[in-house]
């Protein structure tokens, strides 16, 4: 019944390419993140706006990207779209669900930490001759920062694991990409998906532990 | 000098001042002394300008506080004012909390902030404590921290709300010497307290307020001494 003969030998062959594939893992997750922050932080803005059309907006993306399957908002961005004649190739589409879904998760993480700032903080800095605008970017922001920095790096994570998706709208260059195309080759499916897993694992605990270290060294109090 | 005339303010349908009066002159001490709920704290935010006051007006060195065209941040950054709850930045340290306003601000250099800052601090006896985060400090020298943080302004006024109710027994003597300092020195100050001993020793005046009134106001002597007004009588029958 169990008589199968692992071949490593094969899979550890096609880790130089594996290992491509992880670069580009590595690059549409950084990206998405940047993209994603960029939203999350207008979003947090629409939000406190108090204009019910941003608000609504804001509210609208951050519902669906944080309640509905990751998979669907990637397959959204590609064959979703395609029907309207908006042709995402399948990097710009991945990249695209992605950023879509942190955005949402951060806006979430922002707001959530901006809440978690005493308007006493405001107020002190008011009261010391600082305008709105000097209280929050010297006194709300470094501290919204500190208290949402943590929960970005695990959207991070989230967001390497999540590029794996793209294979499902036809990503052959990430690492899942290749690893899929290499594992329709030959079928040692085990040996390289185990490998890919080991890549994703390695990367994944890299960022936390760098994330933990920077944090270390940035927020000392 | 200060001048506060007619003043009414509400929360609401709650009426919190009701019309207060009061003249208060350049290196004079004014403490506040009442109950709970009696609108003392509303006035100090009144008059630095945080809360907005449905009528009369209030004026400090001649510039109406709630004008239009006042320029409230100015005007700010010479009325210090220090809360119940001391507030430190818990992000930046002792010096950095004290340094952040006159740099951003009046746009002080750093060195001369950092002079500044460390006068005020060895002043208040945190001389010490310079490189350290606000978190690791006791109550009562965050509290003495943020008195430095706003002298650090070289404000000309000082309002302190309930500075030591915030406060565990054996540190409110720590923060009342500071304040005791202080008056030696000149400087303007209307404190709201519940300290009746510090207020009977530093006071040019005392005023007590009850429901919104300042229901009397005179020299410590006269009003520990002999009360006329009868919820006067009251409360220091009940706060002795």
């Amino acid at each position: 019944m169990f008589n199968y003969t692992f071949h490593w030998n094969q899979a550890l062959k096609a880790l130089p390419q594996m290992l491509d594939g992880a670069l580009i893992t590595l690059q549409i997750a950084l990206l998405s993140m940047l993209i994603g922050v960029v939203c999350a932080l207008a979003l947090t803005g629409f939000r406190l706006s108090g204009n019910r059309v941003l608000s609504g907006f804001a509210t609208t993306w951050i519902e669906i990207a944080r309640n509905t399957p990751a998979l669907f908002q990637i397959y959204m961005a590609h064959f979703g779209l395609g029907n309207f004649g908006i042709h995402l190739s399948p990097y710009t589409a991945l990249l695209v669900g992605i950023a879509f879904n942190n955005a949402g998760y951060l806006a979430e993480n922002f707001r959530g930490a901006l809440k978690a700032i005493p308007d006493t903080q405001t107020r002190a800095g008011r009261s010391l001759g600082m305008s709105a605008i000097q209280a929050f970017r010297y006194i709300v922001l470094p501290q919204m920062l500190r208290i949402a920095f943590l929960p970005t790096t695990n959207q991070m994570v989230w967001a390497i694991l999540m590029t794996s998706l793209g294979v499902t709208v036809g990503m052959n260059t990430d690492l899942a990409g290749v690893t899929q195309e290499l594992n329709a080759r030959s079928f040692r499916t085990f040996e390289f998906f185990a490998l890919a897993a080991v890549i994703y694992y390695v990367i994944a605990k890299a960022v936390t532990l760098a994330a933990r270290a920077i944090a270390s060294r940035m927020f000392r109090y | 000098m200060i001048e506060i005339e007619n003043v009414r303010k509400s929360f609401g349908t709650l009426e919190v001042l009701k019309g207060i009066d009061l003249t208060v002159q350049k290196g004079e001490v004014v403490t506040v002394i009442g109950g709970s709920g009696s609108g003392k704290s509303t006035l100090l935010t009144c008059i630095n300008g945080l809360e907005p006051i449905d009528a009369g007006r209030i004026k400090v060195d001649g510039t109406e506080v709630h004008a239009k065209s006042t320029d409230l941040n100015k005007l700010r950054s010479k009325i210090g004012i220090v809360f119940q709850q001391w507030n430190a930045f818990p992000h930046l340290t002792v010096l950095e909390n004290v340094m952040l306003a006159p740099r951003k601000v009046l746009g002080q250099s750093k060195q001369a902030a950092e002079e500044m800052a460390v006068k005020q601090l060895t002043h208040v006896g945190l001389g010490e404590k310079l490189q350290v985060y606000p978190n690791r400090m006791s109550g009562g020298q965050q509290q003495r921290m943020a008195i430095a943080r706003a002298l650090a302004m070289s404000p000309e006024y000082m309002l302190f709300d309930e500075v030591t109710s915030a406060l565990d027994p054996q540190l409110v003597g720590e923060v009342l010497d500071t304040l005791r300092m202080l008056a030696s020195e000149g400087m303007t100050m209307i404190c709201v307290t519940h300290e009746m001993k510090f207020a009977r020793e530093v006071s040019d005046r005392v005023a007590f307020f009850h429901k919104g009134v300042m229901a009397e106001i005179a020299p410590p002597e006269a009003l520990f001494g002999a009360p006329k007004d009868p919820e006067l009588q009251k409360f220091l029958a009940a706060t002795h």
